[in-house]
């Protein structure tokens, strides 16, 4: 199948944003036409994935060249998936950016950006050729330079000085890995590149190649060794700003990882116990480092990266059944993940601190939003019947089929302490009584007005409420995540999509 | 010619690690310069070079006849200058602005937040 | 600069440069040239006259902000990716009119796409180096 459908939740965002820098510093027209674009974004995507989900894999050769020569845009269940979970993402924080945000902000463009963000996300997870990858992540990684110094505080320009550095580095590695490849293939497709990889006679320089991309996209997910400067940075800006670069930023790098190693470079041993190890260490350093934080912010910079060993555990098993555990992992972990910043800022509107010290008596004041941050809170830790567990059972289950012990130990153990983590955010933040030294008159949030309470807790509500449809229906979930690793395993079909599409003649 | 422009890339990217070690923000934007450069050299001599041959097809042929240039790495490296000048341009007046708020080119100053909160 | 020979020379080579990145735009697409270097020329132009002349002199060439052409060559060059898609071609495929145009040469959804590109082009580069050069003040 060919279809220019595919490209709509790229051209959706890409005109929002054009429109958008037309109304530069009209803050209400900015408000407006961001959530109109956002809600035509989350309809088209579900369109498209429903379609994909439905009738397979579909593919559009841009400019009608040729498949190894142009730029390929295929959307397999995995791409129409990841598009709608960021559309989804990004209608719940634009809608919370329209208050979050303050005003200053939004005459520096930050609706323009934000915009230009999704777009490069939308078109990273669709696009088939490597370089075109790499432009997708530059667009990406543009704007969010320009979200993470917005405004401009001492403690935001430190936070983006690590971020911008990192990243950078990340792309001139992905760079050079994607020079190599060229050099060693002669095509940037990666259907192509898939097959002319496995013909390659020096392996060696092929191992050194996927370690390269596996390096550059660590550094993005924030896989162990390099994962430093997300805590530092993702507490410094605002919380919607925060919530889509926890959310959507670091998957990102997990969902170029699985494309990499799923579909170019099929892992070896070496490959795979690396993958665990570094796993089994994320989780650890995510979990311990942790432990002595007293910013909520921190804590949950922190549960990011711990969470993202899961994933990578997932990777590093490598069958189809731990692949579907990653996959469904994913999805859980984009909402909720993105919930969860936002909570921290509905926490930090209602307290004017994030410091656990300083927090407390949420629940007398507001016990009905404390209910729905709870559910959230549990869900990020995956108590049983909600929808971090399921994902979860699905590793645990494959490691221990696998013999990988220590991997089981180590989920369980980090799990264990997030959990902790989370009653101790709970009880700090909630159930203790406020703090003598802290003034009722820093609530910036009791005097707003209905209309923009609802719509700040509106998104909350939104992304706890798939949450919530994950956790009653986790079978639909499975089903989903196992088409798509059943799909990932068979790369076949992906390659053959690719070239099977002929061309639309003239 | 290669062998030159493979000391070459080694010469750029060695340098550049090197100079993004050290704890002055200059010295980390010339390092990213340096690995910014060393990674587009890379790519111009994985495309293999051939010299004085361009890309461009003769008006009155359709096809080449005579050994030519890639243009493919020559199109990423544009691609490539393009995306790292917007890049080096916002570092660059990002450090301006840190320099501006903290009077200070040590990076191991900006560790303000990453204290106990 | 208070060189009357640079300001002179900065007055002739205006009109020259712009009229040279025109050239540039419109052989772009066999030969060499395109938007973006025809955007570069074009910005070099202006910029001449902003050091012969200071940043309010070269600000009035434009009666709007330099960054509104910024959407202005995107909705262009979106423009032009979109077209045809109505054709029922995949995004980006290039349509050509039949016939060439005297002195532009053959017209198509390329050309509009290196406009676009040409008018962005100038209006990042003026829109950073006006911005760069009030703070110096």
């Amino acid at each position: 199948m060919t279809s220019n459908y595919i490209l709509a939740p790229i051209l959706v965002q890409l005109v929002t944003a054009i429109l958008l820098i037309f109304f530069w510093q009209r803050v209400t027209v900015q408000r407006v036409l961001s959530t109109v674009g956002n809600t035509f974004s989350f309809i088209t995507s579900l369109i498209l994935a429903i379609d994909i989900w439905n009738f397979g894999t579909q593919t559009l050769h841009a400019g009608n060249w040729q498949p190894p020569f142009g730029i390929t845009f295929v959307c397999d269940a995995l791409s129409a998936t990841l598009i709608l979970l960021t559309s989804i993402v990004g209608l719940a924080v634009g809608l919370f950016s329209t208050i979050g945000i303050s005003i200053n902000r939004i005459k520096y463009g930050y609706f323009p950006i934000f915009h230009f963000l999704l777009m490069g996300l939308q078109g990273a997870f669709l696009t088939g050729d490597l370089f075109n990858l790499y432009v997708w992540f530059e667009v990406v990684i543009i704007s969010s330079f320009v979200l993470i110094t917005l405004g401009g505080k001492k403690m935001q320009m430190e936070g983006a000085i690590k971020y911008v550095t990192l990243n950078i580095l990340a792309s001139t590695i992905f760079l050079t890995a994607i020079g190599i490849s060229y050099g060693l293939t002669g095509t940037l497709n990666m259907a192509d590149l898939a097959q002319k990889i496995a013909l390659v006679e020096n392996r060696g320089i092929v191992q050194v190649t996927a370690l390269l991309f596996f390096v550059a996209f660590g550094i993005k997910a924030a896989v162990f060794p390099l994962y430093f400067w997300l805590p530092s940075s993702y507490h410094t800006p605002p919380s919607a700003i925060a919530a889509i670069f926890g959310g959507l930023l670091t998957k990102l790098g997990i969902y170029a990882l699985i494309r990499m190693f799923t579909l170019i470079f099929i892992p070896d041993d070496y490959t795979i116990n690396l993958f665990i190890i570094i796993a089994i260490m994320t989780m650890f350093t995510g979990a311990f480092g942790m432990m002595n934080k007293k910013s909520i912010r921190k804590v949950f910079s922190y549960l990011i990266v711990c969470h993202i060993g899961y994933l990578i555990a997932g990777l590093g098993l490598y069958t189809e059944k731990s692949l579907s555990g990653t996959i469904f992992y994913l999805i859980h972990d984009i909402i909720a993940k993105s919930n969860l910043f936002l909570i921290a800022g509905l926490i930090y509107k209602i307290r004017s601190s994030t410091d656990m010290r300083r927090l407390g008596g949420l629940y007398k004041d507001y016990p009905l939003l404390s209910i729905l941050i709870l559910f959230v809170l549990l869900s990020i830790s995956g108590v049983p019947p909600l929808s971090g567990f399921w994902p979860k059972l699905n590793i645990i289950s494959e490691a221990l089929r696998s013999g990988n012990y220590t991997l089981v130990f180590s989920i369980i153990i980090s799990s264990f302490v997030t959990l902790v983590m989370i009653a101790k955010v709970w009880a700090e933040v909630f159930w203790k009584p406020t703090p003598k030294d802290h003034p009722e008159q820093d609530d910036t949030f009791a005097p707003l007005s209905t209309f923009k309470k609802v719509t700040m807790i509106l998104p909350v509500f939104l992304l706890a409420f798939i949450s919530f449809m994950i956790a009653m229906r986790p079978g639909t979930f499975m089903n989903l995540s196992d088409k798509i690793a059943n799909e990932l395993m068979h790369s076949d079909d992906y390659i053959e999509n690719v070239f099977r599409v002929k061309n639309i003649q003239n | 010619m290669e062998i030159l422009l493979v000391i070459l890339v080694g010469i750029l990217y060695a340098a550049g690690i090197y100079m993004m070690f050290r704890r002055s923000m200059v010295k980390l934007l010339i390092g990213l310069l340096l690995l910014g450069n060393g990674t587009n050299i890379l790519i111009f001599l994985m495309g293999d070079i051939a010299k004085g041959k361009p890309p461009i097809i003769a008006p009155n042929t359709s096809v080449f006849t005579d050994v030519y240039a890639d243009p493919v790495p020559q199109a990423l490296i544009l691609t490539a200058i393009v995306i790292s000048f917007a890049l080096q341009a916002f570092a660059i007046i990002l450090l301006k602005r840190v320099y501006q708020m903290t009077g200070s080119d040590d990076l191991d100053s900006l560790n303000t937040n990453d204290g106990d909160i | 600069m208070k060189s009357t020979i640079f300001k002179v020379a900065a007055n002739y080579l205006l009109p020259l440069l712009l009229l040279f990145s025109v050239f540039v735009l419109l052989r772009g697409h066999y030969e060499s040239g395109g938007g973006f270097v025809g955007g570069l020329i074009a910005s070099i132009a202006f910029v001449l006259h902003f050091f012969a002349y200071g940043l309010e002199s070269a600000r009035s060439f434009f009666r709007f902000s330099t960054a509104t052409l910024i959407p202005i060559g995107l909705s262009i060059s979106l423009f032009s990716g979109i077209l045809p898609m109505f054709a029922g071609k995949p995004f980006m495929t290039s349509l050509w009119f039949k016939k060439p145009v005297a002195i532009i040469g053959s017209v198509g959804t390329p050309l509009f796409f290196d406009i676009g590109v040409y008018l962005i082009v100038v209006g990042v580069t003026l829109t950073i180096l006006f911005t760069i050069s009030e703070n110096v003040k």
